[in-house]
């Protein structure tokens, strides 16, 4: 027999490189949100940080990209949509879980079918609805739509399936609980770990998300961050590298820290993600 | 309400399935489903102009589907977007099942997967706009990190976003580098999912790891392969903040211009033809809606398989049952 017949040299490049290929665009940006523009100007890559960084901060508080009113909306709009995301994809999942009526198979089909179904393609007419109902510029209007997130459902439901054993709440029933009550106390704690998978995915989409609050929010006041960085392409910020880059790092600054920190447990909820039977 | 003796115990309870659903439907029925009969209703009519509240329904209803359908601008735009897809799709799905044999071979045993894959995984986290940007940045004209790596190597700067093909490809790359990590990380815990008796009957059986590769891991990853593929067109046919914000206007010769660019274009910069962008928007609809019955058939299919295996097991158990009854 050939044993370690394959050097496993190559793959480890391969590996390597690869990782880099995922750094280095955001250390560019770190780095040169550091810098000075003409520092920029003259070699753009640097690996280096310098010590500009506060006049950059000065040349974009002269500017629209406020990076603390982007941060705060974000903010209210993402805790918004995911605290009611996982709350009520949890209810709706526990009442295709625990209970036999007559609709629940009909309901489930809806679920599958409307699943892959993106928000997007009907903007018009959602554009057109909060419109006509006064509701543009709402952040409930981004809040709101999360109560029915089908995908968050269908994953609970599986989770439920494997996790959840119906005895704890019969036992539960017998001793007079309610059936709100049974979900709240005890259903609740015991769906935890999969609250906390989905909740960070939801509230990823939701912080990352352009399209909805581009056309939804038009106040300047209102701007969430992606806005905030799509102003960036705008003309006053042509000759501005400096400033651009810090403006960009600002935008994903939290997200690269929630990231490191969690980063075990998103893995393992993609990987999740991926068992769906 | 009827009172069915034999189903005694869930009458009393089965209301709270409904109960318990009330929120998700009602918020089903006017987020999701009201928006999706208003845009369709929208694509026929004359609905047009800024602060317009009135529309009339046209004398031929699908007026606007034909004229969308016509388009050179939204039939280039379609063009891109399958072209963004494929440039993206095709070489993420070979360098993830390359890495996920790598990853998951037993006789390579790959050190420091965990971090290679928070790694991999990393841009897919991070604001799709910001990355766009970023990446519009790194590839400037003149002064970007890439052209001055250019230059330092003695070449000439070169513009990255006047050039048809380079934008495409740029674009093409940006959702590649987001999502090979996501793919990767899906195949390789579909392939631990595998029964690894499996693995054991190839190797004794003396496969090569090619050959357990080819022959056993890609056929069980069939169903998730499909689902990724699906996925991710669907994701790919709504491809919008990489393109928007890598060149704002659609690029050069349109060359980046998506379904959804074009959407947005046509009904929020300026030009306010909500009708059209509503036609745009049911055609896109139309077709993520077939794709997403796709996979709908093949879960359905994979549950429907189940039940079937454990109907039959239910069978044979009740005729042995009944024959030592017999006996």
């Amino acid at each position: 027999m050939k044993k370690r017949s394959k050097s496993n040299v190559p793959v480890y490049i391969v590996c390597i490189i690869l990782a880099l290929l995922s750094i280095l665009p955001f250390w560019i940006m770190i780095v040169n949100s550091t810098r000075s523009t003409p520092e920029i100007q003259q070699h753009a890559i640097s690996l280096i940080p310098s010590t500009h960084i506060d006049n950059n901060i000065q040349v974009l508080n002269g500017k629209t990209f406020n990076p603390f009113t982007g941060f705060i909306n974000s903010l209210i709009i993402s805790t918004g949509a995911t605290i009611l995301a996982i709350y009520f994809s949890t209810l709706t999942a526990y009442a295709l879980f625990a209970y036999r009526w007559k609709l629940r198979q009909p309901f489930f089909t809806l679920i599958l079918a409307v699943m892959m179904i993106p928000t997007q393609v009907v903007s018009i007419g959602f554009y057109q609805f909060m419109y006509q109902i006064g509701m543009t510029n709402n952040f409930l209007a981004l809040i709101l739509p999360s109560i029915a997130a089908p995908m968050t459902v269908f994953f609970m439901r599986q989770y439920m399936m494997s996790s959840l054993n119906l005895d704890i709440v019969a036992s539960a029933r017998i001793d007079g609980a309610g059936e709100f009550r049974i979900f709240n106390g005890i259903v609740l704690p015991i769906m935890k770990p999969a609250m906390a998978t989905q909740a960070i995915f939801t509230y990823v989409t939701s912080w990352n998300s352009l399209f909805l609050p581009m056309i939804l929010l038009t106040r300047k006041e209102n701007y969430t961050m992606p806005i905030m960085v799509s102003l960036l392409k705008g003309d006053i910020y042509k000759t501005e590298y400096g400033a651009v880059y810090l403006a960009l790092t600002l935008s994903v600054l939290p997200l690269l820290i929630v990231y490191f920190i969690l980063s075990k447990h998103i893995i393992a909820g993609v990987a999740l993600g991926s068992v769906k039977e | 309400m009827l009172q069915k003796s034999k189903a005694l115990k869930s009458v009393s309870y089965a209301k709270y399935g409904y109960y318990f659903s009330i929120p998700f439907i009602v918020a089903f029925l006017i987020f999701m489903l009201y928006p999706t009969i208003f845009t369709a209703i929208l694509g026929f009519t004359d609905f047009k102009g800024v602060a317009t509240t009135t529309y009339h329904f046209l004398k031929e209803p699908f007026a606007n589907f034909a004229s969308i359908l016509q388009n050179k601008t939204f039939l280039n735009a379609l063009a891109n977007t399958v072209i963004i897809w494929l440039m993206n799709f095709i070489p993420q799905l070979g360098l993830a099942m390359l890495l996920t044999a790598w990853f998951t071979s037993s006789r390579r045993r790959i050190r420091g997967q965990g971090a290679f894959k928070v790694m991999f995984y990393l841009p897919n986290i991070i604001t799709a706009a910001t990355v766009a940007v970023l990446f519009a940045a790194i590839f400037g004209y003149p002064v970007g990190p890439v052209n001055d790596l250019i230059k330092t190597f003695g070449g000439e700067a070169f513009y990255f976003t006047n050039d048809a093909l380079a934008a495409k490809l740029i674009v093409a790359f940006i959702q590649f580098w987001m999502w090979y990590g996501y793919t990767t990380i899906i195949l390789i815990s579909g392939v631990l999912g595998i029964n690894p008796e499996l693995f054991e009957a190839a190797e004794i059986d003396g496969a090569s790891s090619a050959q357990t590769f080819w022959r056993v891991t890609i056929p069980c990853l069939r169903n998730i392969m499909i689902f990724t593929l699906i996925t991710s067109l669907i994701g790919g046919l709504n491809m919008f903040d990489i393109p928007k914000l890598f060149i704002w206007n659609g690029g050069p010769a349109n060359a980046t211009m998506t379904t959804s660019v074009f959407i947005y274009s046509q009904a929020f910069s300026g030009t306010y033809l909500y009708n059209t962008a509503a036609a745009a928007s049911m055609i896109m609809f139309v077709i993520i809606a077939l794709l997403s019955g796709l996979i709908f058939f093949l879960m359905r299919d994979r549950y429907e398989v189940r039940l079937r295996k454990a109907a039959r097991r239910a069978r044979r158990e009740m005729l042995r049952a009944r024959k030592e009854a017999h006996a």
